[in-house]
């Protein structure tokens, strides 16, 4: 099927826009992308910016990635071989810092950018300038994050979480690392408030929310937890940079200020922010797994309405991450009992999936792999999450490498293997070519492998009493460590092959066509495949195509 | 075809991993939460223990129809895919079980959190104080209080590229400390925790304590410990650089024995104070000079003085350690601002600060042949606060 009929049969108020014609190769016509690197400089174009936080977020990858290899080879034996234990600590703190913010944050935000527009047939986001600038600043923000480990006083070495007094015995590079944070928030509300704005207007006649595919509905859902919470890490970061130059008190209890309010209200923003990063997650798989399970969704309405609980829930459940903070007895079992209650809509989603594959017709496509992979592995780390509710146990958890395990296997093999999924799923729509499957299957096996070796062993020596950011541990240890450590360049490594998989289909190999997928559905697959670089300039008649 | 190599070589390459670690199960006891020596820790052992088996069998159902699934319903065997896309009931009995099963969770989780949170009728308390990077314990109304630091041997063979024989040490490597805390068996005791400069979090795996020690605050913890033995414990919490390598060591004992070491203790301590102003031979000076060095400086200083450029000044040839004597008594005893050098002056004796600055003074090539006498540095002490220090920048140097 096409669209070109659609198209064509719509006038053009704004003739001066490139129409999407018959021809797959556009260069001649004259409304296409400006030639050269300015065309990535000045572009308005969502899927120009999609691509650009797609490239961004992979070399982010890399460079997280590498931050976690010097992490893992410190910890490959006992003893202390490679890295001073302050530097070890800027590890572990960058590399949670760029993963987060640099690469699984912009990912989806690429990914929203390339399909909203797609899937509820928009010419464009709602706000193309400001798109470009939410972009633009990304790099420079992680320019000056990454600077801070060549300057004298190093990097942060504190942790991710920023805890006060720690943070602030930093030296003067903690103000670049705030000025800097300010920037990656400044993007992602600026996207977010874009996202909001496309989907509340630039839909489709005839695209109802509840027609909305599931990726659509949890990236709004995403961009409301930005907006509400970024400003709160804002806040927090502020105060604790004021603490820092201008000998304010907020934090330090000498002073009158308290060091646990900082935590309260880092994990005001810190708790959704995990949502945020697994919102999407989900929204991709319930796109993937219908398809190759050629049957719909199971479940919609009620996957939408779990999606908002889990928002919903996200915002009281923030202190469990502060059990052994010495809570009054009463906050510790609000904490917990919310903190459990938010398996349920979980739950309710991974038993959606299992339906949706249930009595389909499956193939295993590389999309389909990771997306089953993502299911199992991710409920494991689910698992453990419901583990880590119950407080007794979890104050007996909490910063070992227990959590270390758990949060890995949702943020790895969860939100990680979700964009992998996505790339492989669309990568033929933005490419116009089918990427290389037998390479695509190696990567999914190899990496599926090996991600497992690197993660799984962590839940034993947490257990057994191996707690986290040490960058030395004591020898009854030492075998999982191994095993870790070679799971981790064994992961690291089989990513080349993703981007070589990736360059390959940019570059060229078997033509796709506009559905691409024989069971998929959405709007995103009535355009010719590579999309023309404006889709959708009149908006197409959904009662032809199916919008989910 | 090319599948099926595919499918071939992935199951090779996952068999041949599996084998991998093999070599690793040896010690099952290093696997999973100890069960503890406290009627507390067994109960927070056998919450997770339950919750555990209750995720293990609610992965075994999801995971077992996932793959029934996919066994049955592929492409490749020809079925027609379905059409539903939803139960009302399927739904409702998957949201009503999983909430029975959390409630038949959260209250035995609830009972034993109200058990941990009950401080009453305790018998004694010790206030643990942290410090970048030790344990400060002081037994409440027994004047008895000491230092727990990593000890010494350990310390200097965790240094960056020495390359030590780590095996020497065994199960208790980074686990082992200078003082230990001895406390009684069959009694209540609470813990205060607290802390002096950054957050710390005490930790006793066997005991299942686990409480933050947060500067301005007290947090309260409670153990009743059945059996005599060591428990291992370290800091939970990041405090910076050495946060790896500050460990807790319990002795539990019998209460006779306890009073007897808590006689003990008071007469050294007593003893102490009533020489801690004696004149001090060199020797003696430079030989507790070398063993406060490898507890409190080395970390930072290293092991020739050399420092970490950039990072941690070196002691070798600086200076401070060749100039003025009082200059490098106040250094130590009231640290740098806004550097990582902290005031050593409530971690450390005066003997011990003269001890060490006379170490620092005649060693790594510094040749002043100085005996800095603890007098010296009670006087430093007693005439210069902390505003002293702002007289160096972060290098050190004198401004």
């Amino acid at each position: 099927m096409s669209t070109n009929d659609q198209v064509h049969d719509g006038g053009h108020a704004d003739v001066t826009h490139h129409v999407p014609g018959e021809h797959h190769d556009h260069d001649h016509h004259e409304h296409g992308p400006a030639a050269g690197y300015w065309r990535w400089i000045t572009t308005t174009n969502h899927k120009d910016i999609g691509s650009l936080y797609l490239w961004f977020a992979l070399v982010m990858f890399f460079i997280g990635g590498g931050m976690a290899l010097v992490i893992r080879a410190e910890l490959f034996q006992p003893g202390i071989q490679i890295v001073d234990p302050m530097f070890f600590n800027s590890m572990t703190t960058m590399h949670a810092l760029v993963m987060i913010f640099g690469v699984v944050m912009p990912a989806f935000v690429g990914l929203a950018n390339w399909m909203i527009p797609m899937m509820i047939g928009a010419p464009d986001m709602a706000l193309p300038r400001l798109n470009n600038w939410s972009f633009w600043i990304m790099p420079f923000a992680f320019l000056i994050l990454l600077s801070t480990l060549f300057m004298d006083s190093g990097g942060p070495a504190g942790g991710w979480t920023l805890y006060p007094p720690l943070s602030l015995q930093m030296g003067d590079s903690f103000a670049f690392v705030i000025f800097a944070i300010h920037f990656m928030g400044i993007s992602s509300v600026m996207g977010s408030i874009n996202i909001v704005a496309t989907i509340f207007n630039m839909r489709a006649p005839g695209v109802t929310f509840m027609k909305m595919p599931m990726f659509v509905w949890t990236w709004l859902i995403t961009a409301f937890l930005l907006i509400a919470t970024i400003p709160v890490l804002a806040g927090a970061v502020t105060m604790l940079l004021t603490d820092r130059f201008f000998e304010t008190s907020f934090f330090s209890a000498a002073g009158g200020g308290d060091p646990v309010m900082f935590q309260h209200i880092f994990w005001f923003f810190g708790h959704p922010e995990v949502y945020i990063l697994i919102l999407p997650a989900f929204g991709i798989i319930s796109s993937i797994i219908p398809t190759f399970a050629r049957k719909p969704l199971f479940g919609y309405d009620s996957m939408v309405y779990a999606t908002a609980s889990i928002a919903f829930l996200s915002f009281i459940v923030w202190a469990h991450h502060m059990f052994t903070t010495g809570m009054p007895l009463a906050g510790s079992l609000f904490f917990m009992m919310t903190t459990m209650m938010i398996s349920v809509p979980t739950g309710v989603k991974v038993f959606n999936w299992v339906a949706t594959m249930w009595k389909g017709a499956m193939t295993f496509e590389t999309p389909m792999l990771f997306s089953i992979g993502f299911v199992i592995m991710f409920t494991i780390g689910g698992l453990s999450g419901l583990m880590l509710a119950i407080t007794p146990a979890d104050i007996q958890y909490h910063d070992t490498y227990f959590v270390v395990a758990h949060f890995h296997y949702v943020l790895v093999p969860g939100a990680i293997y979700s964009i992998m999924a996505a790339t492989y799923y669309w990568l033929p729509k933005w490419t116009g070519n089918m990427y290389d499957e037998t390479l695509g299957k190696w990567h999914f096996w190899i990496s599926t492998v090996f991600v497992n070796v690197l993660f799984f062993p962590m839940h034993f020596v947490g257990l057994a009493g191996m707690n986290r950011r040490i960058p030395d541990y004591s020898l009854q240890f030492a075998d999982w460590n191994m095993v870790a450590t070679i799971g981790a360049f064994g992961f690291g490594f089989s990513q080349l092959l993703f981007v070589w998989i990736v360059l390959k289909a940019v570059r060229g190999g078997k033509k796709a066509t506009a559905e691409v997928w024989e069971g998929a559905r959405g709007l995103e697959w009535t355009v010719p495949s590579p999309a023309p670089y404006h889709t959708f300039e009149t908006a197409p008649d959904i009662t032809k195509f199916a919008v989910r | 075809m090319r599948s099926t190599t595919v499918k071939r070589s992935a199951v090779a390459l996952l068999a041949g991993l599996i084998a991998l670690p093999l070599g690793a199960w040896a010690d099952w006891g290093a696997l999973n939460m100890p069960v503890g020596v406290s009627e507390l820790s067994a109960d927070v052992h056998a919450l997770h223990m339950r919750i555990f088996y209750i995720c293990c069998a609610i992965g075994a159902g999801v995971f077992g129809v996932m793959i029934v699934s996919m066994v049955l319903h592929r492409k490749s065997r020809g079925v027609t895919p379905s059409t539903f896309h939803e139960s009302t009931k399927v739904e409702i009995v998957w949201t009503v079980v999983p909430l029975l099963i959390l409630i038949a969770m959260a209250v035995p989780a609830a009972r034993v959190l109200i058990e941990m949170e009950d401080f009453s009728d305790s018998e004694m308390s010790i206030k643990v104080t942290g410090y970048q990077w030790r344990w400060h314990y002081d037994y409440l109304d027994e004047n008895v209080a000491f230092y727990s630091a990593l000890d010494a041997d350990q310390n200097l063979a965790r240094q960056l590229g020495n390359d030590n024989d780590l095996e020497r040490f065994g199960e208790s490597y980074l686990r082992e400390v200078d003082n230990e805390l001895v406390v009684p068996i069959n009694t209540k005791i609470r813990f205060l925790n607290t802390a002096a400069d950054v957050i710390h979090s005490w930790w006793v795996p066997d005991l299942a304590l686990k409480k933050d020690a947060i500067p301005g605050f007290i947090n309260e913890n409670w153990a009743e410990i059945e059996q005599p033995g060591i428990y291992r414990g370290k800091c939970a919490e990041l405090c910076g650089r050495d946060h790896g390598f500050m460990p807790i060591v319990v002795r539990a004992v019998e209460k006779e024995e306890y009073a007897a070491w808590l006689e003990e203790m008071r007469a050294e301590q007593v003893a102490a104070a009533d020489t801690a102003l004696d004149e001090r031979s060199h020797e003696s000076l430079l030989a507790s000079g070398e063993s406060v060095y490898g507890t409190s400086c080395v970390g930072c200083h290293q092991k020739e003085g050399q420092g970490i450029p950039g990072m941690f000044p070196a002691i070798a040839g600086s200076a401070i350690a060749n100039g003025d004597v009082d200059t490098h008594i106040a250094t130590v005893a009231h640290g740098v601002d806004g550097t990582n050098m902290s005031a050593f002056s409530s971690i450390l004796t005066d003997a011990e600060i003269a001890a060490v600055v006379t170490y620092q003074r005649n060693a790594f090539g510094n040749e002043t042949g100085d005996s800095v006498q603890p007098a010296a540095v009670a006087a430093v002490r007693s005439s210069a606060s902390a505003a002293d220090a702002t007289v160096f920048d972060s290098e050190g140097v004198l401004r």
